[in-house]
């Protein structure tokens, strides 16, 4: 049984602006049916506006609540407004969505994007970027802007996450390594702007910042942490007083720790809690 | 859950426990406590237990002795323990032939040791899932160590000719074992070793009416076998643990009962399922039966809803209170749909929208005609949600 939040469904039980408008401005899909999901959505525009948007889902509950809560996010809302929708908006408006099930969010944001490009008739210029998108996952059609997009939109960093946000790698599996390879390059690409550290260096700077920024910060709450190992891009610590044990210090490492040595040290480090 | 309405039809899934096997094993779980292997007089009511139930399980395998029985804790250490202690004393070969739609609790066993190095031929099966029983005999050679098929499939639950194919499997090389996987099978199909040359076959307890924690592996005499589970002499030093005495007392009941019921299951569970099926396929336009073969287990009925999908229609019936299983993709968050519809060829407009029933000999008439009566009703809200009204649209026109 998955988990679904009492938005999913509402939505899913009973769906918003199903159907289809006739005389659309805009129609946008993602999806098919050979690859288990797939959605059509309708969109009327006037003076900017979104004054009518409706949906067809082929698909699982959390695809069908995906698309229902995007049609009304949208309608009303000004163009500008509604092209700043992301997958992550679409799943935070739904109370969240299990991780294996974030690529519902991801479908609605990919049908809304084709809507929206052919509206502004980026036809062309967006079959021509397709061309030199390469096809990474042959098994659901995933091209390499789709993982992109969702590495940068929802701050992923393993093959496993960008299977559940895109699919791709989810059937043969044969295209995971390329998959790393696109993260990987992603992440060391937004470490340009960091200065270039040898190994030893960069063991030097995650000392220095554990023991300068992050343990100062976690003594305030009586906590503190030690450093055990580090090995690659991989940093193994111990967690010490009223932060071990406690139910808030995976999110409290994950979220603060990591993000504080991802700052200063590289985009690419994964801190891992030992006992 | 407040008290809403249940109609259980996922009974491949597991079943309920019947009454009278929980009779049967509540009292090793109060008063009756002892370990059947002590010395004293309060011990000898559990043992006696196990040999009642050790007498219930042979005649229900209709095995030649009760020494053949094993009792494990599931169907998944049942077929562990068969193969890899089959292939353990067989280390020179190194050819498995098994079929491709096997359960995963016995297909992972064979990707475990494809990785190690053994040749496995996976056979295949035809549009409606009959096994390629040519092809499977064709693939014995002197090299092969095991040949492993399922006795019924658990998704669309067709029968395998496993008696015939053990024949023909010992006349081509005597030396060949043969495992069957019976889980679907047991209280469903007539099983009796005896007659067979089957050399070990797996059942677990709660398909049929015992409670989930208890299994079984019949071995025949002769087979050699290494223990999966090392330790003290239970189990005539085939699986080692205190026995479970309670659960092994409600397996061999709920054998007895199986045994007691099987005419009903083939004559009226059997009615009810091909009841639903036909009015499933008479009321809903776009139901399509992934197998229409004859042989298959009387309870199990497997159907495909064209252009919607697995998971929205199985929480839709949940609402409505109906337990049904899929094979769809996102139910269980593999990403990809079944691989024993896949190894059937099921097209793929309705190979994400199907949907299993399994029936039990609790099922009633009443569930059965509030589930036909219940499906064209949410199948048609669905069908509105789906983005190809233009496909849908002309199979209802093929259909008036």
């Amino acid at each position: 049984m998955w988990d679904y939040s009492e938005k999913v469904m509402e939505h899913y039980r009973n769906p918003k602006n199903v159907g289809k408008i006739d005389n659309a401005d805009a129609i946008g899909e993602a999806g098919s049916l050979a690859c288990g999901d797939s959605l059509k959505l309708y969109l009327k525009i006037e003076n900017g506006i979104v004054t009518d948007a409706k949906f067809q889902t082929f698909g699982c509950g959390s695809a069908v609540a995906s698309s229902s809560i995007l049609t009304e996010m949208i309608i009303g809302k000004p163009i500008e407004e509604v092209r700043k929708i992301t997958n992550k908006d679409i799943a935070d408006e739904l109370g969240g969505l299990p991780p294996e099930k974030m690529h519902c969010s991801v479908m609605g944001h990919e049908a809304l994007e084709d809507a929206l490009k052919k509206y502004f008739n980026e036809e062309i210029e967006f079959n021509l970027s397709e061309k030199q998108d390469k096809l990474i996952c042959q098994c659901f059609d995933v091209h390499e802007s789709q993982i992109l997009e969702a590495v940068k939109t929802n701050n992923l960093r393993t093959v496993d996450e960008v299977t559940n946000y895109t699919k791709a790698g989810g059937a043969c599996g044969k295209c995971r390594s390329t998959i790393k390879t696109i993260i990987d390059k992603y992440w060391a690409e937004k470490d340009k702007d960091k200065p270039k550290l040898t190994q030893t260096q960069k063991i030097l700077k995650i000392n220095s910042v554990i023991e300068n920024q992050i343990s100062a910060e976690l003594q305030k709450d009586g906590g503190d942490i030690e450093l055990v190992d580090i090995e690659d891009n991989k940093v193994y610590v111990k967690l010490h007083g009223k932060c071990s044990g406690c139910k808030n210090s995976h999110m409290t490492l994950k979220v603060f720790v990591e993000q504080t040595l991802r700052e200063t040290v590289s985009e690419q480090i994964e801190v891992i809690e030992v006992e | 859950m407040e008290n809403k309405k249940l109609i259980y039809l996922d009974n491949n899934a597991t079943t309920k426990v019947d009454e009278k096997v929980l009779d049967v094993m509540l009292p090793y779980l109060q008063s009756e406590y002892a370990n059947p292997s002590s010395m004293y007089d309060f011990a000898v009511n559990s043992a006696n237990a196990i040999k009642t139930a050790r007498k219930q399980v042979q005649e229900f395998l209709g095995a030649d002795s009760d020494k053949e029985i094993i009792f494990t804790s599931c169907g998944s250490e049942s077929a562990n323990t068969a193969i890899k202690g089959a292939l353990a004393n067989n280390k020179t070969k190194k050819h498995i032939i098994t079929t491709a739609v096997e359960h995963p609790c016995v297909m992972n066993v064979y990707k475990y040791y494809e990785k190690q190095g053994y040749k496995v031929d996976y056979i295949g099966v035809n549009s409606n899932g009959e096994l390629n029983v040519e092809e499977l005999l064709e693939k014995v050679n002197k090299d092969t160590a095991l040949v492993s098929v399922m006795w019924a499939n658990n998704e669309t639950g067709v029968v395998f000719p496993v008696k015939e194919i053990a024949d023909e499997i010992k006349k081509k090389n005597p030396s060949v074992i043969v495992y069957v996987d019976a889980v679907q099978a047991a209280g469903k199909v007539k099983i009796d070793v005896k007659n067979t040359k089957i050399d070990m076959l797996g059942v677990s307890g709660h398909k049929f009416h015992a409670p989930k924690g208890v299994g079984v592996l019949y071995v025949r005499t002769g087979t050699v076998l290494s223990p999966l589970i090392i330790g003290g002499h239970q189990e005539r030093g085939k699986r080692a643990g205190t026995e479970n005495v309670p659960y092994i007392a409600g397996i061999g009941k709920a054998c007895e009962l199986a045994n007691e019921n099987l005419d009903y299951e083939l004559s009226e569970v059997k009615r009810l399922r091909d009841k639903l099926e036909a009015g499933i396929l008479k009321n809903v336009f776009n139901a399509r039966l992934n197998t229409s073969v004859s042989n298959r287990v009387p309870n199990t009925t497997n159907i495909g809803f064209q252009y919607i999908e697995g998971e929205l229609i199985l929480l839709h019936l949940a609402d409505a209170g109906i337990c049904a299983s899929s094979g769809s993709a996102c139910t269980s968050g593999s990403l990809e749909p079944s691989h024993v519809l896949r190894a059937m060829g099921v097209p793929f407009t309705s190979l994400h929208g199907s949907i299993r029933f399994s029936l039990s000999r609790f099922t009633t008439e009443d569930d059965v005609d509030y589930v036909i009566k219940t499906i064209p009703e949410i199948i048609d809200k669905l069908n509105k949600i789906s983005p190809y009204q233009d496909e849908l649209e002309a199979l209802r026109n093929l259909k008036k």
